[in-house]
């Protein structure tokens, strides 16, 4: 059971957490996409095992959105940062 | 077997009565069940589970394999209650299991003649003909251990959350050194240890601390530990991420009834594992006869409970713990002969020799006998196994040396290695933010124990930047031990020797793995089944993995071992799910005026988390009588709905509209303040994910109402846009459900029923149109109005604060009386809207449909911006001619209402083939007669085609139309 | 030797020492023809098929723990072929059809259970929706019965029929055929019966990497070394990301923990397999006598393979809420697997964006039913470069497309 900081709130229980996918870059104008690229957008991850970046929600605290560097393999949660902050 | 008059913590003034096998029997209050029956010579407690074996106590703890029985008490039962973890209580009924008559005369023992027939695994190689359910059934019923009673379990459940600076797991020598030290360091303790007495070894071995008998110096260091957080009889049963651990607490009831198991969760910045070993059992011909237990057991059963487990005792080692065992032994009155397997005699061997006991070197059991329990053993040399001599013994006490009980460490990740001196898996580093003490890394003595515990406990002090205020405990420093020499097992061939007792696993059976390539200990562990009964190889696993390694000709350390799975011990499930069941286990919401809806007669069901009428009940009236009632009289006269869970989100700011009008797919930055548009909400994959109705109250100010079932994911949707895509945006969003009531008055006399309310908003229709909303105050409280219909009626919405909703309720119905209005439920509501073609976001509609399924694709041609979904309505599937299209569909028999659910089939070749289904159905009052809508692919280009359907083998058949069925031009809006 | 009664008996007198070894453990060779990474049951079946449908003899899985140790070894062992397209009813239903005869064809007990699979319905909406995927099954040829709230009752009475009961029951479908299977036993069987027919089955064997000349794959690199391959399939559940990145490529896949628990044996009490949409949960009685039952996926991608205890404790009240009677009842152990899970739920076969490579993954939490079949459309694309008709739809283009096979979405079908 991960013990998240959110930037915000500090430490917080799981369950408190909404897990909201690795942060992918919305192609636009929609139009002149292929449909490629969109699928890619809409359906490829790195799904990395080891070092993660990845989007979380607090959303049972402050329903901010942030972002998160974890191990998928140890779960060590490496930083988590507010959206914007430099990486 | 006996009890003696004096010793352990026993209350002897306290008899406990209780049955076993519907015998009375006695015993006292602090008895466990298991230490009862063994004083009262209860021999035969269990049998194994396949070859149904006669077993007895092995073990005092949670170690224990065998001694599982059938416990019933106070009207509740357990069916599988570990004897030895059982607190004895008068009046306890317990009873063997897994056995016919009776576990000391068992039939189906004869099951044990023809073990040589069913090794290993041997139902992988028969039972195929002609399959294998002409088989399963009488191995199931063979199988199986308890019989679960079948009536309800009464007994309460707790959860409780908590978080600590450092959880210290056992309160043995190390667990109490580190609580003491932690604790002298200001921090914040929880101690927990699965017993109900504190001092874990302690409790059964001697010593002297801090010049005290140990015992003392237990009592004042726990008295100590003022305002720390102490948990007797709780186990800590599993290890997760991020020092998360699962306690499982049984606390006594104060009503003298079953205790109360408590699940903790705790979280811990530090951990201090102080879990201690466990004996394991020595590997030996006829090793599982009753009688053969533990040495360390025998000391429990003799020092915590004054029972004398045997009269004749030959104790068995090949290490020089068990050596306390035989000097207690004797001075309680026994005979004894030690069988020390190593080659010379150690220090300690010496001295128990120079005592007067009888000492053998070099020696190892080779046999073991006596029906329905122990009568002797042979033992020979150790290098000339032919040589037996058989002792007359009536217990054999062994000892195979100590597995560290490592069991939380593994399960949060930590790595074992093999110690070929101590013959045991170690932790090889502690985990971050967790610290080991005491036996749980290998053989200590008490003197080590309680330094390591110290130490500990002034390490987690330090990370705190805090020192501890207590010196060290210390006892008598304790000459080294002779190493131990494993005896893996004893080489002769032809007699069963037992690794799994309660599985019956043998050496035999590892040998046929190893043999046939199940080479991997997890092969190994699957194949035999070693390892999988109820006590999850505590004392089995290292035995195993050991010869697995022999008869594979490799090391301990190649063949590696099985992971450690959570729990430590059974957890009952009911203690996991905690206050979790009935309404807890998912809370239904109740709406402003329930209570009134009672009152009239309504029929309340669920509907997307919400208890909601489905119809008001007159008297003599069927649920579908009362559902074409109230949508006739919806369209007569007029219906009064409670609306109040449609979900309300208000949205604010600057870029309001240029924000919704990115997420939603209709065009919202034309709308004009006060004006309402019927938008869909798709998700990024073009799917429609949600409808409703978005009002404009002003430039910056916006008013949704997502369906009830998505108004918690619609808001969660909003602010991960907003949030993560559009941050630069100027918007707020709150959700204000359940601060309004909302009510809809529909029908014919909907506009003169309003009329006589005390309002402050002009309704007329120059001065709110359809699709217009107005604020005001309602009858003297503020409030609002919208004229937006879902059931194709002059509708008004009226929406007050949700305290004064109940009154306006029955003010509205009161001001109704005169013109015949009708409460409605949600089904006359979908009578209603399925009569114009208005679709149910989850009904009509499933994760598939697409706008442009539903027929909306004006936004998608007109709207420029990137609205969310807008590229996904352009795929090669999105666009294909032939997707499932909404329409309407008119039974070719009126009077006959297709199933939700039947498809429309179209067949080629003499197969069937789905071209769609019906999602909505029903008798239309409006129209007298039979109507439904449904997805159909290519549906409107076959509008006025008959289709066949299909419902669980009957066909039927429907032309299909447009969606709505009444009023296309939509008049009656206006009437 | 041939796994039968009478020569269990000849062994027994025997001592059973005359078993030979169910399996090879050969060393690798420097190249084969077809090189299948991943033993889990999908690869093992792979080879089996290739040997036996395809004649090939130069086949090697490489296996980078021991066989049959991923989710093959971690499920909750349910069998079905009820879904709700045509395209997923014809490949689960091949499976179903395989082992209805895989014991017989393994020479190898799997322990085929088919004591029927029952989905309950909480409301009037659910036995709707349920109505819509039982005639769709009923139109593709899947043997399966709409029950009402009374039948439910008799086939299981253990169920929360009481007043207090959070989801009330409405009635049902079940599908006579589903069950359970013995996990182990069919990646063993098909490991004995691969090995019997030539298949070299390498374990402790990873592969760290991919040999690609000219656009196309030409062999694997592995800690035993470098192994040559004429083609390679990909068969690595939980992994397959990992594989996809060593060969340059991504899958529309994450990976995600999967829990799965049992109880301690009792005596018969359920005697069929019992699923409910508005828990998520599934439970069945072993042979043993333990409850197997699980629920949903983990929250976050992982892999721990170890579950996490607010998850389990969740799953585990679903259940309680199904089956109150299993309160008392004490919870043995809980493991997890990993498993890939696609954006649509339904498998990716065919064939990779590298030339020479094949995938079969993406069967995240339900991939132990399809077993046989997704080894026969594995071998069959290996073998001859194409699809099979059945494994035609589950092709990876289908993501650019958006002709996506979403049984959850079709059939509200959680599992
Ligand atoms: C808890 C749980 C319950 C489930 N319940 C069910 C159920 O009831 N019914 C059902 O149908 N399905 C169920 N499933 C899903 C099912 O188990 C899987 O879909 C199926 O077993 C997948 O088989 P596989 O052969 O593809 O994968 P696996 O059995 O996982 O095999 C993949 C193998 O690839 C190996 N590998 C990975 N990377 C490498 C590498 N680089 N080199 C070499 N080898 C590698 C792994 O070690 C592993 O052995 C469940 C899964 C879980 C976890
Ligand atoms: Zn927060």
């Amino acid at each position: 059971m991960l013990l998240m900081p959110c930037p915000w709130c500090g430490p917080r229980d799981e369950p408190e957490f909404q897990f909201g996918g690795e942060p992918a870059t919305r192609p636009i104008p929609a139009a002149e996409v292929s449909d490629q690229r969109w699928a890619d957008y809409l359906y490829l991850r790195t799904n990395e095992k080891g070092f993660h970046r990845e989007l979380w929600c607090h959303a049972g605290g402050c329903g901010q959105w942030f972002l998160v560097e974890r191990d998928t393999v140890t779960h060590v949660i490496h930083r988590t940062l507010k959206p914007g902050e430099p990486a | 077997m006996k009890r003696l008059p004096t010793g352990g913590r026993i209350d002897r003034a306290a008899p406990r009565a209780f049955t076993w096998d519907g015998k009375a029997l006695g015993g006292f209050k602090g008895d466990t069940l298991a230490s009862a029956l063994l004083a009262n010579g209860i021999r035969i407690i269990g049998r194994s589970f396949k070859y149904h074996r006669p077993r007895g106590l092995y073990g005092a703890w949670s170690e224990e394999p065998n001694a599982i029985v059938d416990l019933a008490w106070k009207g509740e039962h357990d069916p599988n209650a570990r004897s030895t973890l059982v607190d004895l209580q008068a009046g306890m009924a317990a009873s063997g299991l897994n056995a016919w008559p009776s576990v000391a005369h068992d039939v189906y023992g004869l099951i044990d003649r023809f073990h040589r027939f069913i090794p290993a695994g041997f139902y992988y190689k028969t039972f195929k003909s002609p399959r294998w359910e002409t088989f399963e059934g009488r191995i199931r019923q063979m199988a199986g251990l308890g019989t679960l009673r079948r009536s309800d379990d009464r007994r309460r459940y707790e959860t409780r959350h908590a978080e600590t600076d450092v959880l210290v797991v056992g309160a043995g020598p190390a667990g109490l050194a580190a609580a003491r030290a932690a604790h002298a360091a200001g921090l914040r303790v929880i101690l927990a240890d699965d017993r109900a007495a504190w001092g874990g070894s302690l409790l059964w071995r001697e010593g002297v601390i801090d010049d005290r008998a140990a015992a003392d110096w237990v009592a004042d260091t726990i008295a100590g530990l003022d305002g720390a957080t102490l948990l007797p009889r709780t186990t800590v049963f599993g290890a997760y991420d991020h020092n998360a651990f699962g306690l499982l607490e049984r606390r006594p009831s104060a009503a003298d009834g079953w205790a109360t198991e408590r699940v903790w969760q705790v979280r811990a910045r530090h951990v201090v594992l102080a879990t201690g070993a466990i004996e394991r059992p020595l590997v030996f011909p006829g090793n599982d006869r009753p009688g053969v237990m533990s040495a360390a057991a025998v000391l429990q059963y003799l020092r915590e409970y004054g029972v004398l487990a045997g009269n004749r005792v030959v104790l068995v080692t090949n290490n020089d713990s068990a050596y306390e065992t035989a000097h207690a032994l004797i001075a309680a009155g026994a005979r004894i002969t030690i069988a020390d397997a190593r080659p010379e005699l150690g220090a300690i061997a010496r001295r128990a020799a120079d005592h007067g006991i009888q000492v053998r070197a070099n020696t190892v059991p080779v046999n073991t006998g006596g029906r329905h329990g122990l009568r002797w053993v042979d033992v020979a040399p150790r290098d000339n196994l032919a040589a037996r001599e058989r002792i007359p013994a009536d217990v054999v006490a062994i000892s195979g040396g100590w597995s560290p009980a490592v069991h939380l460490h593994s399960q949060a990740g930590g790595k074992l290695r093999w110690d070929a001196a101590e013959a045991a898996f170690l932790p090889e580093a502690a985990r971050p933010g967790q610290h080991l003490a005491g036996a749980i890394t290998g053989g200590t003595s008490l003197a080590e124990a309680l330094e390591a515990g110290h130490h500990a406990g002034t390490v987690v002090a330090s990370t705190f930047g805090r020192a501890s205020a207590v010196l060290p405990p210390r006892a008598e420093p304790a000459a080294a031990p002779s190493p131990i020499a494993p005896l893996w097992f004893v080489p002769v061939p032809d007699q069963r020797q037992w690794i799994d007792f309660q599985n019956d696993v043998t050496l035999k059976d590892v040998a046929l793995a190893a043999r046939e390539n199940y080479a991997s200990v997890e092969h190994l562990k699957r194949y035999t089944t070693l390892g999988m009964a109820n006590d999850q190889g505590k004392t089995s696993n290292v035995n195993g993995l050991a010869a697995l390694a022999a008869f594979t000709g490799r090391e301990i350390p190649e063949v590696g071992t099985t992971t450690f799975r959570p729990p430590f011990v059974p957890v009952s499930l009911g203690a996991l799910a905690g206050m979790r069941h009935g309404r807890l286990y998912a809370p239904i919401r109740h709406l402003p005026s329930h209570a009134d809806h009672l009152g009239n007669g309504a029929e309340m069901r669920e509907y997307g988390g919400w208890l909601r009428p489905a119809c008001y009940l007159r008297v003599g009236e069927t649920v579908p009588q009362a559902i074409q009632r109230e949508a006739a009289s919806a369209r007569q006269a007029a219906g009064l709905l409670d609306g109040s869970s449609l979900g309300k989100i208000e949205v604010q700011g600057a870029d309001a509209a240029a924000f919704l009008n990115l997420l939603y797919y209709n065009e919202l930055a034309t709308l004009k303040p006060g004006r309402l548009r019927y938008c869909l909400l798709l998700r990024e994959t073009g799917v429609v994910y949600d409808d409703g109705v978005v009002a404009r109250l002003a430039p910056d100010r916006f008013l949704l109402s997502p369906s009830s079932s998505h108004t918690a994911g619609v808001l969660a949707m909003l602010r991960a846009w907003h949030q993560t895509e559009y941050p630069a945006m100027q918007v707020a969003f709150h959700d204000i459900t359940a601060a309004w009531a909302t009510y809809a008055i529909s029908g014919p006399n909907a506009r003169a029923i309003l009329g006589r309310l005390a309002t402050s908003i002009d309704i007329s229709d120059a001065a709110l149109p359809h699709m217009a909303i107005a604020d005001g105050s309602i009858g003297g409280v503020p409030g609002r109005i919208a004229r937006v219909s879902f059931t194709g009626e002059r509708s008004y919405e009226l929406s007050v604060p949700a305290s004064h909703g109940a009154a306006l309720w029955r003010h509205l119905l009161d001001l109704g009386a005169r013109d015949g209005i009708t409460l409605f439920g949600i089904e006359a509501l979908s009578v209603l809207r399925a009569e114009k073609g208005f679709i149910l976001i989850g009904t009509d509609t499933d994760g598939m449909t697409l706008p442009v399924d539903l027929g909306v694709t004006a936004p998608l041609r007109n709207k420029k911006v990137d609205f969310v979904g807008k590229r996904s309505l352009l795929t090669p599937d999105a666009t294909r001619p032939d997707r499932r299209q909404f329409v309407g569909l008119l039974p070719a028999d009126p009077r006959f209402v297709p199933a939700v659910g039947s498809h429309a089939i179209e067949t080629a070749d003499g197969k069937r083939r789905s071209i769609g289904w019906i999602t909505t159905s029903c008798r239309s009052p409006a129209l007298g007669r039979s109507i439904a809508l449904g997805m159909i692919e290519a549906g409107r280009a076959r509008i006025g085609e008959t289709v066949e359907l299909f419902h669980l083998g009957q066909t039927s058949r429907a032309t299909i139309t447009a969606p709505c069925h009444l009023d296309p031009a939509g008049e009656r809006l206006h009437d | 030797m041939r796994y039968s009664a009478l020569n269990l008996f000849r062994q027994g007198l025997a001592g059973q020492t005359g078993w030979p070894q169910a399996w090879r453990s050969p060393e690798p060779r420097p190249s084969y023809d077809a090189v299948i990474v991943g033993g889990g049951g999908h690869g093992l079946a792979a080879a089996y098929y290739l040997a036996k449908v395809h004649g090939m003899r130069r086949v090697a899985i490489l296996e980078k723990g021991w066989l049959g140790g991923g989710n093959t070894g971690r499920n909750t062992t349910i069998v079905r072929s009820n879904y709700f397209f045509p395209e997923s009813s014809a490949i689960y239903d091949f499976a179903l059809r395989l082992y209805e005869g895989l014991s017989q064809d393994l020479d190898y007990n799997i322990m085929l259970s088919q004591r029927g699979i029952l989905m309950m319905a909480h409301t009037e909406h659910d036995m709707e929706l349920m109505a819509r995927s039982v005639n769709a099954m009923l139109i593709n040829g899947i043997d399966v019965e709409l029950l009402d709230a009374a039948q439910v009752r008799a086939e299981v009475p253990l169920l929360n029929f009481g007043a207090n009961a959070r989801y009330e029951i409405h009635g049902g479908f079940t599908q006579r055929r589903g069950g359970i299977a013995r996990h182990d036993a069919v990646a063993w069987g098909y490991a004995r019966g691969a090995s019997g027919l030539g298949v070299d089955i390498i374990q402790g064997c990873e592969v760290t990497g991919f040999d690609i000349a000219g656009g196309r794959v030409t062999g694997v690199q592995t800690t035993r070394g470098a192994i040559g391959a004429g083609v390679v399939g990909l068969a690595a559940a939980g992994h397959s990301g990992v594989l996809a990145g060593l060969a340059g490529f991504k899958l529309p896949i994450q990976s995600y923990a999967l829990q799965a628990m049992v109880s301690e044996p009792v005596k018969p009490v359920l005697d069929t397999v019992v699923m409910s949409s508005a828990t998520g949960m599934y439970v069945s009685q072993s042979d043993k006598g333990e409850l197997v039952f699980g629920a949903g996926l983990d929250l976050y991608p992982s892999y721990a393979q170890r579950g996490n205890l607010p998850v389990e404790q969740a799953v585990i009240a679903g259940m309680l809420e199904m089956f109150p009677a299993f309160r008392r009842l004490k919870l043995l152990r809980a493991w997890a697997g990993l498993v890939d899970v696609c954006w649509d739920y339904s498998p990716i076969i065919g064939p990779a964006p590298l030339e020479g490579m094949f995938l079969n993954c993406g069967w995240g939490t339900g991939g132990f039913k399809a077993i046989p079949a997704g080894g026969w459309m594995l071998a069959h694309l290996m073998a001859t470069g194409q699809h099979h008709p059945i494994s035609a739809p589950f092709d990876l283009s289908r993501f650019t497309t958006g002709r996506l096979i979403d049984e959850a979405a079709g059939a509200g079908i959680a599992h």
